[in-house]
């Protein structure tokens, strides 16, 4: 496994078995990070030894398995409390991923505290999961949601944003990260001025988690989501962090096993947190998985994988730039290390089936941002992003891809 | 590379470049959008059908190559053709295009040039888009815009 001693992107790749696959017998360059990245051997152990060695339901036997598994589960807890910067692991839920965290606070929170003439601020460059949620909870209450536009270069509008806030103003929902366009949103500053304006602030960290050090204490913000598969655990689990005393104060969501303290026919009463918002049998091993996923980022170290990415979105955006007809489409002074791009008379999708018989996979399409293309007058466009495994070799041949479609489309 | 070659074949390039019937048909029989939400390709197909033959086809929107070309491919061949014909080889089409790699392909004169998408199932839907359009539009039961998700 990698140390922290040096950086040694050779090493991180040999701890992540997919990365030596071929794909139309070529080695497999894996640039779609942004849509979910690969999981290192540790993980994948993780969830073999759960499974394995562990498995038995949490927080209700008495035998040895299922203290076993409790303390598995909980430990995983404390560890990506750790990883988010939360004092206290009772502000940890655990979601299926960034977007079941974001319904859930729309669903308690929102329904509690957004009425009619009231107003939800998102911003242009949102993911559909920090949109939708948003949208139904407006439509459902009779409340308004607006919008802080963003530049062409997809550097969010600031200014605007302060004229949007008003005593009206109840959340503020935004991202720390675009997945889009790779804007990095100064969400410090935003929550700032958002908690002046009185309003709640949740922050979608799914992007961002992955490529810069988190913390929610840092940025003050009463909400923050991620989700696991992004940041190379499994899939199907993922984190809300709230405040204590906004999760206390907020009604249940699911009701169910595990987030009551007691039934009887007539009436329930809650159980406390985080448990009151984790009804059923959760996902054991993904938490588990996810321990072992913030655990191997942690003893790499996640300022060294954010130097190392800075290091290829420089390559990357320069390499990108000598192709012809290319044109950046995300251009904004904070980025983290996501390409989206269009080429001169290549739609995006025949970008990525060209590249993809070369080995190359990135994404390509709205990337659930809609929005995003409809402001920047573009169906669609072609994205690489990058993780802590991927060398200036694939950047390399991500490039020589693309000059193989160029000469297919004459 | 071979299958890339037989997927964007020389025709199929050209008819993405300088797409055939690529306007307005004012006064249409019927004006139907499609759309494919994974790749965000829109089309609107205007077809005139005059004592049930297919008098004119034309098409706008925008897409990928496969779409395009298979759009401005399909208003060639439809045009002239009975309504009952141009379903008849909607059939066709996406049999051609939806058969296993290998498999022997139906006569498809012209349209055969988009056979080369049965080696590429995450293009399918690009090359059915305008086609599931038109059987659409050629209906006689009115509908909403079509969509290939």
């Amino acid at each position: 496994m990698a140390t922290a001693t040096a950086f040694d992107v050779t090493a991180i790749r040999a701890d992540f078995p997919i990365l030596g696959t071929e794909v139309h017998g070529k080695p497999l360059v894996y640039l779609d990070n942004a849509a979910t990245t690969q999981k290192p051997r540790v993980v994948l152990q993780a969830l073999q030894d759960y499974y394995t060695s562990g498995n038995a339901n949490v927080h209700r036997g008495v035998h040895y398995l299922s203290g076993k598994a409790t303390d598995l589960f909980e430990g995983a807890r404390v560890r990506i409390s750790r990883f988010i910067g939360a004092a206290d692991p009772r502000e940890v839920i655990f979601t299926r991923n960034a977007t079941e965290g974001i319904n859930l606070v729309a669903q308690t929170w929102g329904r509690a505290h957004v009425g009619a003439g009231d107003e939800v601020l998102i911003s242009a460059m949102e993911h559909h999961s920090n949109i939708v949620p948003w949208q139904m909870l407006c439509s459902e209450k009779g409340a308004t949601l607006r919008v802080i536009p963003m530049f062409d270069s997809g550097e969010l509008d600031l200014e605007a944003f302060t004229r949007l806030l008003s005593p009206r103003t109840r959340l503020v929902a935004v991202s720390a990260l675009s997945n889009a366009l790779g804007t990095v949103n100064p969400v410090e500053a935003i929550t700032r001025a958002a908690h002046e304006a009185g309003a709640v602030v949740l922050v979608d960290g799914a992007q961002a988690a992955y490529h810069m050090p988190v913390d929610v204490g840092a940025i003050g913000c009463d909400f923050f989501v991620l989700t696991g598969h992004k940041v190379y655990g499994p899939t199907g689990i993922g984190v809300l962090y709230g405040t204590a005393a906004l999760l206390d104060a907020m009604p249940p969501w699911q009701g169910g096993g595990d987030m009551i303290s007691s039934v009887t026919l007539e009436r329930s009463t809650w159980n406390v947190l985080p448990y009151k918002f984790e009804a059923g049998t959760p996902h054991i091993a993904g938490a588990v998985g996810l321990g072992a996923a913030v655990d191997y980022i942690g003893a790499i170290g996640m300022d060294r994988i954010q130097a190392h990415e800075r290091e290829l979105l420089a390559y990357g955006t320069e390499a990108l730039r000598q192709v012809p007809g290319l044109r950046l489409v995300g251009t904004a002074p904070r980025k983290a290390s996501i390409l989206s791009f269009v080429v001169d008379g290549i739609h995006p999708h025949d970008l990525g089936t060209i590249v993809d018989r070369e080995g190359v996979a990135i994404r390509t399409g709205h990337h659930c941002a809609q929005p995003v293309m409809d402001r920047l007058g573009i169906p669609a466009t072609a994205r690489a992003s990058l993780a802590m495994y991927n060398t200036r070799e694939e950047i390399d041949a991500l490039v020589a891809a693309l000059h193989t479609a160029r000469k297919v489309f004459g | 590379m071979s299958e890339l070659h037989d997927l964007y074949q020389e025709v199929i390039l050209d008819h993405n470049r300088k797409p055939r019937n690529f306007r307005v048909i004012e006064h249409a029989s019927a004006a139907q959008e499609g759309y494919n939400p994974l790749c965000g390709d829109r089309l609107t197909l205007y077809v005139t059908v005059d004592g049930g033959v297919i008098t004119d086809a034309a098409f706008q929107g925008s897409g990928c190559a496969i779409s395009k070309a298979s759009a401005s491919l399909m208003t060639e061949a439809i045009k002239g053709r009975t309504v009952e014909q141009a379903r008849a080889l909607f059939d066709q089409f996406h049999q051609m295009i939806t058969s296993p790699p290998g498999s022997p392909l139906p006569d498809m004169g012209k349209l055969a040039v988009l056979s080369g998408v049965r080696d590429f199932p995450t293009r399918v839907k690009c090359a059915g888009l305008a086609w599931h359009t038109m059987k659409a539009a050629v209906s006689d039961q009115p509908a909403g815009p079509v969509t290939t998700e």
